[in-house]
């Protein structure tokens, strides 16, 4: 181990106060947002420019020291979780915007600058950036690249690979390289579309160049009630065979809805077997226009309800309790596990009847928040960790499930990322010889491994499991989950 | 030239050839001059679902095609592939990473891009991305090939995702002085909430808009985009408008002898290019799509190249050309080569697929 040689050269190239060693310390790192997961790293450094990143995985690549970097540390899929004995680079501090571009309609950014403040800032020119994972207001753009991170209105707008347009980043060997730019389109490979979602393997980005799209002038959000979940899916099939394509498509069922309600009371429809909301968005005279036609296809549905934001407050309103839906489950449980599987939509009916009937197998609560128009589920699965064994057999129903959506021609993750969490469900989804053609990319590109190890691709040794429940930010509200 | 009629055909193909450059619809002959294997018959639609907003394709199969069966259930390719009459083919319009105006309301080639089959430099059949709108499980190959121009492997099968089109356009063509007056209301435009599906200008300085959506919003919406413009402009409609865009993405503005050629730029980067083609001696026609992010250059035959080698040079920005003779297709040097180099010795350990340099 050359822990001497990465103690010496973190000391050279930061100051004593930005290199964290003592236990306390230390332990806000050892987890992200997959708290059942954790590991000690052996320093944490706070980076404040990109020379000190670049320099810093310069000596990691040196020494051989396994390196992981971190923003918020809300990854759903252990993303961020460090590495027992390796260094981890904060970049928190690397949050400042570089270009805001309205003519281009880009915006430069650093890795840990927040997704939400990427939107506050091109207000002001009337722009906005569109991908909204629901942990916006804590999560950075940096993270958000890494995992290719999604939210509510993929469907329209696809997910974070799709609005990053160039990268500039130090690969794991500690080359500094920059990729696509300020156009939307390039010449040769979309290399920094093959970054985004590469959960750290690729190395750190320092410098991201986003797209920007004017934020629609109008409108229409609508909460749906049915008194059965096959209704609200006739309704999403309804909506998706015809001309009209809504930004969002969200169905809650009715314990996501009851939990909902418990945390925030935005009004949901208490007792309903599930909730839809619809949320159409663009020039006034087209949204005044699409309007009367989704009406009259979410009444054909059998909708028993329909509540209509009259104003940017109740939209407001409405998101916010389709967004509070998972922390609020800590209000029905003290423990639960959130899983992020993708069926073809079409299969999304028969996918529920198939987790009811799994979970009433299992004896476990299951509540249900999905992107309807994009078929990707988010099961949450409900159990008592002071249980002995509690926590193994809900990750066993977890598991299940992911199989299932493999099964069905869908994916094990649609926007969370495999990290730790999933590893063992890669091969459900790729051939032997398609992880193996990966593993040779990453070994290419990072022969050293040093790279985010254990995510993703390599075998995961964390079995060190405790309990599974709220981020201790999303017990604040601060943050909630997908 | 060979034909490949299988993807067990192609691995063979692969593993045999020292040297491996194909072709598919033979449009963009910048790229596929001097292929030795032809995937034009690897040519079939194996899977389309319209509730799924997704379709799985072979690789040689025509654009034209893909089209037709995507308009029987009122869908269609938001990227706006260009030269889908001439014959391109959906395997070669990823290998050039080519997408037409109407990119510019939804997103390009890119951003529809969800599976891929591909035979990489050892023969080995390589899946990556899914079938599904939504993934995020393993490394993005599907995208890595968007303009990978062959060097990467072959694409056998791809997946896409479509969406419903709107039920009618209309476009407002809007006389300006020059092109420098055109970019100034362009990106004006730019940060306004029309949901504009196509925002071009041509050679003359005429800014082209297309609008798409329900029919009896397409009028008021036309009228303010008037009056925001503060100039009258001319309206397409229904046949005239479909030609217009018909024409423009099939580059009926481009004469014969001159090489079309893709130049990705930035806006600000306009008003230098203009400045640098005028003080040529020959016209170079163009068109700038997608608002001011890529200038299609006419190169004319009788213009030296190292005219345009230096005018990249300039600008700092690489080209690719899709008609004309030059030395290789890529014009400048893309960027990325760090990260492109340790990739291609994995998808090509033994350079089979180096185009002619």
């Amino acid at each position: 181990m050359a822990s001497n040689d990465i103690l010496q050269t973190l000391g050279e190239i930061y100051p004593e106060d930005r290199v964290l060693t003592r236990s306390a310390e230390l332990a806000p790192y050892e987890s992200d947002g997959l708290t059942a997961f954790r590991a000690k790293p052996f320093r944490v450094v706070l980076a404040e420019s990109a020379e000190e990143v670049i320099e810093t995985v310069r000596a990691c690549h040196r020494f051989h020291v396994p390196l992981v970097a971190r923003g918020s540390g809300t990854s759903l899929c252990g993303g961020s979780m460090p590495v027992e004995g390796g260094v981890m680079i904060a970049l928190n501090r690397l949050n400042r915007m570089l270009r805001l571009d309205p003519r281009q309609r880009i915006a430069i950014v650093e890795p840990g600058m927040i997704n939400l403040s990427v939107s506050q800032a091109a207000a002001a020119h009337g722009l906005y950036y569109a991908p909204d994972p629901s942990s916006g207001p804590v999560c950075t753009i940096g993270g958000n690249v890494a995992f290719n991170s999604g939210g509510a209105h993929c469907l329209k707008y696809g997910m974070t690979a799709n609005h990053v347009l160039g990268i500039k980043a130090v690969l794991p060997d500690g080359q500094v390289v920059e990729m696509g730019g300020d156009s939307l389109e390039m010449v040769g490979p979309d290399l920094s579309g093959f970054f985004c979602g590469s959960e750290g393997l690729f190395g750190i980005a320092l410098e991201i160049t986003l797209r920007l799209l004017p934020q629609p002038e109008k409108f229409k959000t609508v909460l749906a009630a049915y008194d059965t979940l096959e209704k609200a899916g006739d309704a999403v099939s309804r909506i998706v065979a015809s001309e009209l394509l809504p930004g969002a498509l969200e169905i809650m069922d009715c314990l996501a809805i009851e939990a909902s309600e418990l945390a925030v009371g935005a009004g949901y429809p208490l007792g309903a077997a599930a909730a839809l909301i619809v949320e159409l968005e663009g020039p006034n005279e087209e949204v005044d226009a699409e309007w009367p036609r989704l009406e009259k296809l979410i009444h054909e549905s059998g909708a028993y309800e329909l509540r209509v934001a009259k104003d940017e407050a109740e939209r407001a309103l409405i998101w916010k309790g389709r967004k509070a839906a998972f922390s609020a489950a800590g209000r029905l449980s003290s423990d639960y596990i959130v899983q992020d599987g993708v069926v073809p939509r079409t299969r999304l009916g028969e996918a529920l009847t198939r987790i009811q009937k799994m979970a009433k197998e299992a004896d476990l609560r299951v509540a249900n928040v999905f992107h309807a128009g994009d078929g990707n589920l988010h099961p949450l699965i409900m159990y008592d960790g002071r249980q002995p064994g509690a926590f193994d057999h809900a990750e066993n129903l977890a598991g299940k499930i992911l199989r299932m959506c493999v099964e069905m021609g869908g994916s094990i993750t649609g926007e969370h990322g495999v990290g730790v969490e999933k590893l063992a469900y890669l091969p459900d989804m790729y051939a032997p010889s398609d992880i193996e053609f990966m593993q040779q990319i990453r070994a290419a590109v990072d022969p050293h491994e040093i790279a985010n190890r254990g995510k993703m691709l390599a075998a995961s040794d964390a079995s060190s499991l405790s309990m599974h429940g709220p981020h201790p930010l999303e017990k604040q509200g601060v943050i909630f989950r997908e | 030239m060979e034909t490949i009629t299988s993807i067990e055909q192609l691995q063979d193909a692969l593993r045999e050839h020292p040297r491996v450059h194909v072709t598919g619809g033979g449009t963009k002959p910048a790229l596929s001059d001097g292929a030795n294997l032809s995937v034009a018959k690897l040519s079939d639609i194996l899977e389309y679902d319209p509730s799924e907003f997704t379709f799985t394709a072979l690789a040689g199969t025509p654009l034209a095609e893909i089209q037709k069966r995507l308009a029987e259930h009122g869908q269609y390719l938001p990227f706006d592939p260009p030269l889908v009459d001439s014959g391109a083919t959906l395997g070669g319009t990823v290998a050039a990473g080519l997408s037409g105006s109407g990119r510019y309301r939804y997103g390009g080639l890119r951003d529809f891009i969800l599976g891929v089959r591909l035979v990489t430099g050892t023969g080995q059949l390589v899946v990556g991305g899914s079938k599904v709108v939504k993934n995020a499980a393993g490394f993005d190959i599907p995208k890595l090939l968007v303009g990978s121009l062959g060097r990467l492997g072959i694409i056998a099968e791809l997946t896409f995702k479509v969406f419903p089109e709107p039920e009618s356009y209309a476009s407002l063509l809007v006389e300006l002085p020059d092109v420098e007056a055109a970019v100034d209301v362009m990106t004006r435009l730019a940060t306004e909430p029309f949901q504009l599906h196509c925002l071009d200008i041509e050679t003359s300085g005429r800014l082209c808009l297309r609008i798409g959506g329900i029919r009896e919003a397409l009028d008021p919406r036309l009228a303010r985009l008037e009056q925001f413009i503060e100039q009258e402009g001319q309206t397409l409609r229904d046949d005239e408008d479909r030609r217009y865009w018909h024409d423009a993405n099939h580059f009926r503005w481009v004469a014969e002898d001159h090489a079309l050629v893709k130049l990705p730029i930035g806006v600000d980067q306009i008003a230098k290019l203009e400045k640098r083609l005028g003080e040529l001696s020959t016209g170079v026609p163009r068109r700038y799509c997608v608002a001011g992010h890529i200038a299609w250059l006419a190169w004319p035959a009788s213009l030296p190249t190292d005219h345009l080698d230096a005018l990249l040079l300039g600008l700092g920005r690489p080209a690719l050309a899709l008609t004309g003779n030059w030395p290789s297709p890529i014009l400048g040097a893309p960027n990325g080569q760090a990260f492109a180099e340790p990739l291609l010795g994995v998808f090509d350990p033994d350079s089979k697929f180096q185009l002619q340099q």
